[in-house]
């Protein structure tokens, strides 16, 4: 009797230990400032490098004391919106990718893989297409309307049957009916030489060649995007312990899906919108963020926030050097990078392990 | 004299054949025969249809006179030179896709594991296109590269998700990232090869049988020729292998050797089609369960999967000549768009049944 009150209660201190590098709420705080510290260099570092490199020394004359010259116009001009389109867009999926996988309880879930963005793209290429839809304050909203129909549809497909869904058959039907959406936008562009050329650019995600527009149209959204998820956080974390508990703590299970799935749509929707379809982001950072700080979706989302931009900008900074003098797309390197962690989580021994 | 009863009941209406004096014996399943027999009717009216319609339509009655060679040069032309290469190149390349699917599938034993969706496709392009940019090489180095890229990679996927047994969800999620993988790195190779280079790539990146001419059919139909009845000698050690290795090895079968054999050839069908045509995906899935719900068979089989495979490839192929004539769509972009929303019915069905 005593033994199996001794085991049970060291599985709890070991369920209570297992999750997290770190174990204190102020070491907590101080890795995440460490972090921000990152994203900071990994922004100078994105101001800096590129087809003409510039010291660190220009970039902050270009930043605070711009004068005309050629270098500080590539910095202001150029660099400058991509780089805070790539944070807007890590943030958007990033954060995208940690509230699906708090709510359908999948270690493999992510907007790209479950299909949502190729759902927001072949939206979009209807409405350019079709609708002759130039100029992002009108296709957005395209993008919108795709991103919710596929993630409703994927649900639904993914948890069809008695069982439900589990984490690979909503993969699967993410995969599957992005699969499609994806084989008829490029069916689509390839019949209509005006809509490839004004999308081909963004087809495989890209930061590259969006004007100011794209940032003040998309970023209103991601913003109100994040204001829901972080609202949704607290109550993500009862609706983590199974809906009958969420339930007793005082959790509205299904208030708190739809606002879940609204900001997802808000979040993806608009990162697909200014980017393209970019997958893998939203599967990484999330699984980064609970290894440092543990299970409380707060802190996901609060890492995730941070580190998503990072790893985004990263990817964009290395698609600069790969192809000198030409440029990879950021979203070819984010499935480079990413599609290991995808291997390493399918090999753990359980799939399901959130 | 035979001491077996008249009638056996096999579960289905069979006949025994019994040639050169019962030194063979064969039982032939009448629903199996006539299900075959009617998809290549199909598959080659589909066929002539491609040989008769197009910009210049040619009669029936001319389309054969042009093949045995009788009929004005013009017409010859059209027909022979044109239009048959890319007719009997669908219809092998087809076939060659369904048995390679049927072969996987049954190794797997899972409908999902076939080769487009685990990622040897993708490693037979990476292959063929390594080959393309690196050596220049012709179209025989091209498909030599394209076998040992699908072997490589059938290795490193089965490799990774070895884990006390291959089990079938994983094998699939790990092709899946794979697949993405070689995906992005295939892109990057696209952007950094020469630009005459890259555009002839390009044009079978989505998988096209557009401007495949009278020399390609011949080599793939030399090597098609060869592999095509190899697997289908496979036949029935397949069948038994399914079973079980125990029962097969009672049998009189070497499970190992048998299974080696079988994925080569596999992974052979898929890189020749894949160096001739591109990835044309989802073909490989599709046709095998197609047919074997059509035959109302156990398991696939090879022979009905390779009709249904031929005249998959050949119908889709029409579609994407003629639905939006006369900008042609590459092949691929029609079977993924069809075969993706199959897959996600398979997934429904398949939850429905557990």
């Amino acid at each position: 009797m005593s033994a199996t009150i001794a085991t049970s209660q060291q599985l709890a201190r070991a369920a209570a230990k297992r999750p997290g590098l770190v174990e204190t709420n102020a070491r907590r705080w101080f890795w995440l400032a460490v972090v921000v510290l990152v994203l900071l260099a990994t922004i100078l570092a994105s101001l800096m490098v590129g087809s003409r490199d510039l010291g660190i020394g220009r970039v902050l004359d270009a930043l605070f004391a711009y004068d005309d010259s050629d270098e500080h116009v590539i910095v202001i001009a150029l660099r400058l919106p991509r780089t805070i389109l790539g944070l807007g867009v890590g943030l958007a999926l990033g954060t995208a990718g940690a509230l699906i996988q708090a709510l359908t309880r999948n270690p493999l879930a992510d907007p790209g893989l479950l299909g949502v963005n190729a759902g927001a793209y072949f939206a979009v290429v209807v409405g350019v297409g079709a609708f002759g839809l130039s100029g992002i304050g009108g296709y957005i909203w395209f993008a919108f309307a795709g991103a919710i129909v596929t993630t409703v549809l994927v649900y639904l497909v993914g948890s069809a049957g008695r069982g439900g869904g589990t984490p690979v058959r909503l993969t699967l039907a993410g995969v599957a009916i992005g699969a499609v959406l994806s084989g008829i936008s490029a069916g689509i562009t390839l019949l209509d030489p005006g809509t490839f050329d004004r999308l081909r650019h963004w087809a495989a995600g890209s930061l590259v060649g969006q004007s100011h527009e794209t940032i003040l149209v998309t970023f209103p959204f991601i913003a109100a995007g994040l204001l829901l998820a972080f609202v949704v956080a607290r109550p993500l974390n009862a609706v983590a312990l199974g809906d009958d508990l969420a339930l007793s703590v005082g959790v509205s299970v299904r208030r708190t899906r739809v606002v879940v799935i609204l900001a997802t749509t808000l979040l993806a929707g608009a990162a697909t919108a200014a980017a393209g379809p970019i997958g893998f982001v939203g599967l990484m950072v999330p699984h980064l963020a609970r290894w440092i700080a543990g299970t409380d979706q707060r802190w996901i989302f609060a890492y995730t926030a941070v580190l998503a931009p990072i790893l985004l900008l990263a990817a964009d900074i290395v698609g600069r050097l790969v192809l000198r003098p030409g440029e990879l797309q950021v979203g070819i390197v984010t499935a480079f990078i990413g599609a290991p962690v995808l291997i390493a989580l399918a090999r753990r021994r359980r799939v399901s392990g959130l | 004299m035979s001491m077996l009863p008249a009638t056996i009941n096999f579960g289905h209406r069979a006949q025994a054949l019994r040639p050169f004096g019962g030194r063979l014996s064969r039982l032939i399943g009448i629903r199996r025969m006539v299900v075959c027999a009617g998809l290549v009717v199909l598959a080659l009216g589909f066929g002539l249809l491609t040989l008769a319609s197009g910009d210049f339509p040619v009669p029936l009655g001319e389309v054969f006179r042009a093949l045995v060679g009788q009929a004005e040069p013009s017409v010859q032309m059209v027909v022979v030179e044109w239009r048959l290469p890319r007719a009997a190149l669908a219809l092998l390349l087809g076939a060659a896709l369904g048995l390679s699917g049927a072969i996987f599938q049954s190794i797997t034993r899972n409908p999902l594991g076939s080769p487009d969706i685990i990622g040897f496709e993708a490693g037979a392009y990476t292959g063929a296109l390594l080959v393309m940019v690196a050596l220049g090489g012709g179209y025989l180095m091209v498909a030599g590269g394209a076998l040992v890229g699908g072997l490589v990679t059938a290795a490193l996927v089965y490799g990774l998700a070895w884990r006390h047994g291959v089990q079938g969800f994983r094998l699939i999620i790990v092709g899946i990232g794979v697949s993405a993988m070689l995906t992005a790195f295939n892109k990057f190779m696209l952007l950094r090869a020469q630009l005459e280079v890259a555009m002839s790539a390009a044009m079978w990146d989505a998988g096209s049988l557009n401007g495949l001419g009278l020399d390609r059919l011949l080599i793939a139909a030399l090597l098609l020729l060869v592999l095509i009845p190899a697997s289908l000698l496979l036949a029935r050690p397949m069948a038994q292998l399914e079973m079980g290795d125990d029962a097969a090895s009672a049998l009189g079968i070497s499970a190992e050797r048998t299974r080696v054999l079988l994925m080569v050839l596999g992974v052979a069908l898929i890189a020749t089609v894949t160096a001739t045509a591109g990835p044309i995906g989802f073909v490989a899935l599709v046709a095998p369960q197609l047919a074997r719900r059509l035959t109302r068979a156990a398991g696939v089989a090879l022979l009905p999967s390779a009709a249904m495979g031929a005249l998959l490839l050949v119908a889709a192929d029409y579609l994407a000549q003629r639905a939006f004539a006369p900008t042609q769509l590459p092949v691929g972009v029609v079977t993924i768009s069809l075969g993706g929303m199959y897959f996600a019915w398979l997934l429904v069905a398949e939850a429905r049944r557990q």
